[in-house]
């Protein structure tokens, strides 16, 4: 299919609030609204009238320091969609799930661990970690495991600039990541589906790479629960699930960490787990995605190749110089 | 002289509309665009998830004949059959023509490589004949062997339940659910007081085929 070339479109144009007024009303008139859609379409035009149980309608606006360095032709998708589709299955394992059950999580006030192999180690406030960096936004092609895809404007730090002032030393090979433990705010962790919490892990050479972002935000605003807040990780040339969520704690290791779902399913999530169209998981054909972006009817031609290293190749090949891909998946 | 001849028959139209108001609500909320992030998932969910619905339904109809004696439920038992091999098509058609669309020439390779395409393949492939051979025609034409080709159904329902089964990633508890209700229904299906009073011979030769009511 072809991409059109729309450059530079922003978040508040690809679905104009005239048409989310209308669905709503449509709904309403259906008296549609009290059977669970109400997450799915209330906060785009109207935060204030948004619901409890709609952590998404939290649209604290963020300071944005620097954009324009990391864009993309692709149309981008909607607010409404990267905000009501997420697999953060601590809030449950239906994509619409976190939207609808994350709003009694709080992700402030927020601390997070630093250990392991690094000269400066301990716990530090959010404040700590992300005020001596100003705020980035680019726009990343999102590609999940699942074998569908969005393109996303995030907001944050290039997870580099933050990992060298802990000074690493020579034995750290590996950065670790966790996620929060909070049963009590996290209604999907009463399931035992995955192995609690949720860790995730890099190379020490992919964490330094300057793809690789530290997201407190996006489309300029402040990450809503669901999405990760109040910090997580992006790594747009490998699969979704390694973008780690509600991050509380980096190590450096001298060893390659256990990560969440290559404990679940080793044979088919791999420690690196690059986009790679060549390698197919087990259960879906990784040689095409369906994106989900624009707006409208959006039933036909969403289909599209999936490129290597999720159209990254450029930049971020050379880390995999040598290495059997197939093997290292 | 009354249009129908007796109530089960009056009463099918109306179940062939219950059978259509799934479909009914997907084209609706196709046209309303809501369908949520992902319509072309959505579709396909929905289109399996009733497919399987219905074949269990017709799983159903033995067991509650047993129960409630009402034995002329077998004849809701065909349309229910034939609506779940309706929806079947439907989600194929789904999967093929929106979401591969243009890359449809990729169900080959699908079918081969991926388990869970595999087996829902040959769940379909299975119902073929069972849909082909529905007719009052084709039952009088095939006597007892009817009954023994419409056995395929229990097959076609496992590699339907595997199918569900096999493409989910990490939640396995609304597959699951469906194989309990699956499980449930076939254990109805065993007529354990016979057992025990077999259990009470000593050894008694195993009859293959004892003459059984056209019930299955």
């Amino acid at each position: 299919m072809l991409i059109r070339q729309r450059p530079d479109i922003r978040a508040s144009e690809i679905t104009p609030e005239s048409i989310y007024r209308q669905r709503r009303n449509v709904l309403k008139t259906l008296g549609l609204g009290a059977v669970g859609l109400v997450a799915g379409c209330g906060s785009e035009s109207a935060p204030s009238a948004a619901t409890a149980e709609d952590s998404s309608a939290a649209d604290k606006p963020l300071a944005i320091a620097k954009k324009g360095e990391y864009t993309l032709p692709d149309p981008q998708t909607s607010f409404k969609d990267a905000t009501h589709y997420n697999n953060y299955y601590e809030f449950g394992t239906d994509k619409s799930d976190p939207a609808r059950t994350s709003g009694r999580f709080k992700p402030t006030p927020w601390s997070v661990e630093i250990a392991g192999h690094a000269e400066v180690t301990g716990k530090f406030t959010l404040e700590d970690i992300i005020k001596p960096h100003p705020l980035e936004e680019r726009v990343y092609r999102h590609r999940c495991v699942e074998g569908w895809s969005m393109v996303i404007p995030w907001d944050g730090i290039a997870l580099a600039d933050l990992l060298k002032r802990f000074k690493p030393t020579a034995q750290a090979k590996y950065v670790a990541f966790t996620t929060v433990n909070r049963p009590s705010e996290m209604p999907g962790m009463r399931s035992g589906v995955l192995d609690w919490p949720y860790r995730e892990g890099l190379r020490i050479d992919e964490a330094m790479h300057p793809l690789a972002f530290l997201a407190t935000g996006l489309y300029g605003r402040e990450l809503p629960n669901q999405n990760g807040a109040p910090l997580r990780l992006i790594v747009p040339w490998k699969y979704g699930f390694k973008g780690i969520k509600s991050i509380v704690k980096i190590e450096f290791t001298d060893s390659m960490p256990r990560t969440t779902w290559n404990l679940a399913g080793p044979g088919e999530y791999g420690f690196y787990s690059n986009v790679n169209p060549a390698v197919d998981h087990p259960r879906w054909s990784q040689r095409t995605e369906r994106r989900i972006a624009g707006d409208g009817f959006n039933l036909f031609g969403n289909r599209i190749e999936t490129k290597p290293f999720n159209g990254y190749a450029d930049q971020v090949a050379s880390l995999y110089t040598g290495m059997d891909l197939r093997k290292h998946f | 002289m009354p249009i129908f001849k007796d109530r089960i028959a009056a009463s099918k139209p109306l179940a062939f509309l219950l059978c259509l108001v799934p479909l009914a609500a997907l084209v609706w909320d196709t046209i309303q665009n809501d369908l949520g992030t992902d319509p072309v998932a959505q579709l396909e969910h929905r289109t399996g998830l009733w497919a399987l619905r219905l074949l269990l339904a017709t799983l159903a109809i033995t067991p509650l004949r047993r129960v409630t004696g009402w034995n002329k439920a077998v004849r809701y038992r065909r349309m229910l059959g034939l609506f779940a091999f309706f929806y079947v098509n439907v989600h194929i058609a789904v999967f093929v023509f929106i979401d591969l669309g243009s890359y449809f020439a990729d169900i080959t390779e699908q079918i081969a490589k991926k388990p869970y395409i595999t087996v829902g393949f040959a769940a379909w492939l299975l119902l073929l004949p069972l849909a082909f051979s529905s007719t009052q025609k084709a039952m009088r034409r095939l006597g007892r062997r009817w009954g023994q080709l419409h056995k395929l159904v229990y097959a076609i329902a496992v590699l339907a339940l595997l199918h569900f089964l096999w493409l989910v990633k990490a939640d396995k508890r609304e597959p699951l659910f469906y194989f309990a209700v699956f499980a449930v229904l076939m254990l109805w299906r065993v007529p354990w007081s016979k057992l025990n009073s077999r259990d009470k011979r000593p050894s008694p030769p195993l009859r293959r085929s004892a003459p059984q009511t056209q019930s299955d």
